[in-house]
């Protein structure tokens, strides 16, 4: 197990070390940063001067080394922008992401299960099929589109629901949240339904496929024989049972949806990482996009760490095939 | 012996026996079309592809030619008519231009960009997941290792990170797009090569002496085609819907380049203000090109897997 948790977290460092290069051979190579620094009428002298304050007359390698130092100390460079530490306005936009991901993680369960139990009890009813439509169209639709329509319907035409922004919020463990005010309420539901939507579709088929599988076996025939009623074999002994996969899933699927925020979030103007992302691309704010993806990077890594080691410590057989290769 | 005999007889041969001496091509097609909502799904995929590739010569008005705009036009309801007589099926978006055709031009660039994506990202995903599977060892450990963390990324997130380092542009959204995809087919031909290599008909060639090179491109290659056939139409399909995305947080193609997630992003502008039909339609047309995609790409599979018991 030490053997394994060791390899996997070299592996990590490697491909963080790996991503800090190309990040910084990308911004600072691919694109020039002396040119947006300096206007176009500064002469030679004045350019040569803030090539000479960026460090940008030095070899690559130190230039490199002073980024990766700088960054290890948690200074990412100031943003363009806002005038602050790049690593500060992303840290504070950081909880509004993880609050959106959080509560269309919690919708796509609240949703997808009973419809999946539903279309696994009963697979032949009509109202089962077209559950199941539902969940093909729900792998299909492009995720801004749907997001643009529900805008469209329930903001435009209908006006029940606010389609951008937050609303209020309340601090709770230091957080800004808006989970716990009915009106911050009403302005996370749709952005939060539109981003449950790939989910939603996914638990529904592992739903209905496990159900499927589970409603034929053993000891649920035992449970039913045993006089117990309905209600309580479906709740309680076949439950149990096909939540395994549906949470391994969802795990999983909580860094895609942090990736897929970055759409969410531009459709709904949510003010998240996603956001702040997209309009630093747009303003050329290069200090932000550095700091963004080496902190993206850093929290895949992590996910992905998590993810295997639990998966190690569900199966074994991971961890030994690994070491003995 | 005796049954071979009869058989290269063919008056003698039974009724039924003609039947099954069909050609492969013609029992994939017979298997294809068996589903009436595959078929239904190809006649659809073959529709957009013609206006795709016609789109000049079909379209009612060229929408990129400012002589055949008028601004006086702009945002009109879908049905109504411009002051030449013209009729605009599916209304205009905020310049003036008629929808239908921006729509044309738009799915003849989202196709391209997908297609040929997905074109140069299995020719080097192939050639990558080959030689894994065939030279083994270390070089396959180093490659499936490199695939497995790409894979571990979304590939959007991927996509995102590449075009903000490199800017935008047609070039710069292929090479985002390979970059995501290539990992996918090196996965898929490499498991199906590493059964196919362990076949005779390998280990004939390789006591031949032939070259490196013919085995695996003549063989193996030929042998390991159906499921990356599967996973070409499947990751087309991915690949239009992610160009579609990226262009519409403005990360994509340029604005000189007007695919269908730009159209899109263009009627999100007018939204609010009630014209839903400018991102309305667009993205109809996306979702059907999409779906009739992967149910394409699902018979495909149910056809070409002989695991299959069908």
């Amino acid at each position: 197990m030490t053997v394994f948790i060791i390899r996997r977290l070299m592996q990590s460092a490697i491909v963080v070390f790996v991503m800090s290069f190309l990040v910084f051979g990308g911004v600072n190579i691919v694109g020039d940063p002396v040119e947006m620094m300096v206007s176009d009428e500064a002469d030679q002298e004045e350019r040569e001067r803030v090539i000479k304050s960026m460090g940008l007359d030095k070899p690559w390698y130190i230039q490199y080394g002073k980024f990766v130092t700088n960054a290890l100390q948690g200074d990412l460079g100031n943003s363009f922008v806002y005038g602050e530490p790049a690593l500060q306005i992303i840290v504070q936009r950081m909880p509004a992401t993880f609050e959106l991901a959080f509560v269309s993680l919690l919708m796509s369960i609240i949703i997808g299960i009973p419809f999946g139990v539903w279309a696994g009890l009963f697979p032949e009813r009509f109202s089962s099929k077209i559950i199941m439509s539902g969940s093909i169209v729900g792998f299909s639709l492009p995720t801004f589109w749907v997001g643009l329509m529900m805008i469209m319907v329930f903001a435009v035409m209908l006006g029940w629901l606010p389609s951008t922004g937050r609303g209020d919020t309340v601090i709770v463990f230091g957080m800004e949240l808006s989970f716990f005010t009915p009106d911050g309420l009403s302005h996370i539901f749709l952005p939060a339904l539109n981003l449950a939507l790939f989910n939603t579709s996914l638990v529904i088929r592992l739903t209905r496929a496990g159900v499927r599988e589970a409603i034929h076996m053993d000891y649920i025939k035992f449970a039913r024989a045993k006089g117990l009623s309905y209600r309580r074999v479906i709740m309680v002994h076949l439950m149990k049972n096909i939540m395994i996969p549906v949470v391994t899933v969802l795990g999983l699927e909580f860094g895609g949806l942090i990736a897929f925020s970055v759409v969410t979030e531009t459709v709904f103007a949510w003010p998240g990482m996603g956001k702040l992302i997209i309009e630093s691309i747009q303003n050329l704010d290069r200090p932000i996009i550095v700091a963004y993806l080496m902190i993206i990077v850093l929290v895949f890594v992590v996910i992905n760490l998590v993810v295997d080691i639990l998966y190690s410590i569900l199966d074994p057989r991971v961890r030994l095939q690994d070491v003995s290769s | 012996m005796s049954e071979t005999i009869q058989n290269s007889t063919p008056i003698e041969a039974p009724e039924e026996f003609v039947v099954t001496l069909q050609t492969p091509f013609q029992r994939f097609c017979a298997d294809f079309f068996e589903s009436r909502v595959a078929s239904a799904a190809f006649v659809v995929l073959v529709g957009i592809l013609f206006i795709a590739i016609c789109a000049p010569l079909i379209s009612p008005q060229n929408p990129y030619d400012l002589s055949q705009v008028s601004i006086l036009d702009a945002k009109m309801a879908p049905g109504s008519q411009s002051f030449d007589g013209w009729t605009f099926y599916l209304g205009t978006d905020g310049a003036g231009r008629d929808l239908m055709s921006a729509m044309f031009y738009g799915l003849r660039i989202s196709l391209g960009v997908g297609v040929m994506s997905g074109v140069i990202a299995m020719c080097i995903g192939a050639a990558i997941g080959l030689a894994a599977a065939y030279f083994g060892g270390r070089v396959d450990a180093v490659i499936m290792r490199i695939v497995d963390i790409q894979l571990s990324f979304p590939a959007i997130l991927v996509a995102l990170i590449l075009l903000a380092v490199l800017g935008k542009g047609v070039d710069k959204i292929i090479i985002a797009l390979v970059i995501v995809q290539w990992a996918y087919y090196a996965r898929t031909i490499r498991a199906s090569a590493l059964v196919e290599r362990n076949k005779e008909y390998v280990e004939a060639a390789t006591c031949l002496a032939l070259s490196h090179n013919r085995i695996v491109f003549k063989h193996l290659f030929p042998n390991c085609l159906p499921p990356l056939i599967v996973v070409v139409t499947i990751q087309t399909a991915h690949a239009i819907s992610l160009e579609a995305t990226l262009s519409f947080l403005g990360v994509g193609l340029p604005i000189s380049e007007p695919s269908l997630g730009l159209l899109i992003a263009n009627g999100f502008d007018y939204m609010l203000s009630g014209y839903f039909w400018i991102s309305f339609f667009p993205g109809i047309a996306l979702l059907i090109t999409i779906v009739s995609i992967n149910l394409v790409g699902d018979q495909l599979r149910d056809v070409l897997n002989p695991r299959l018991d069908r």
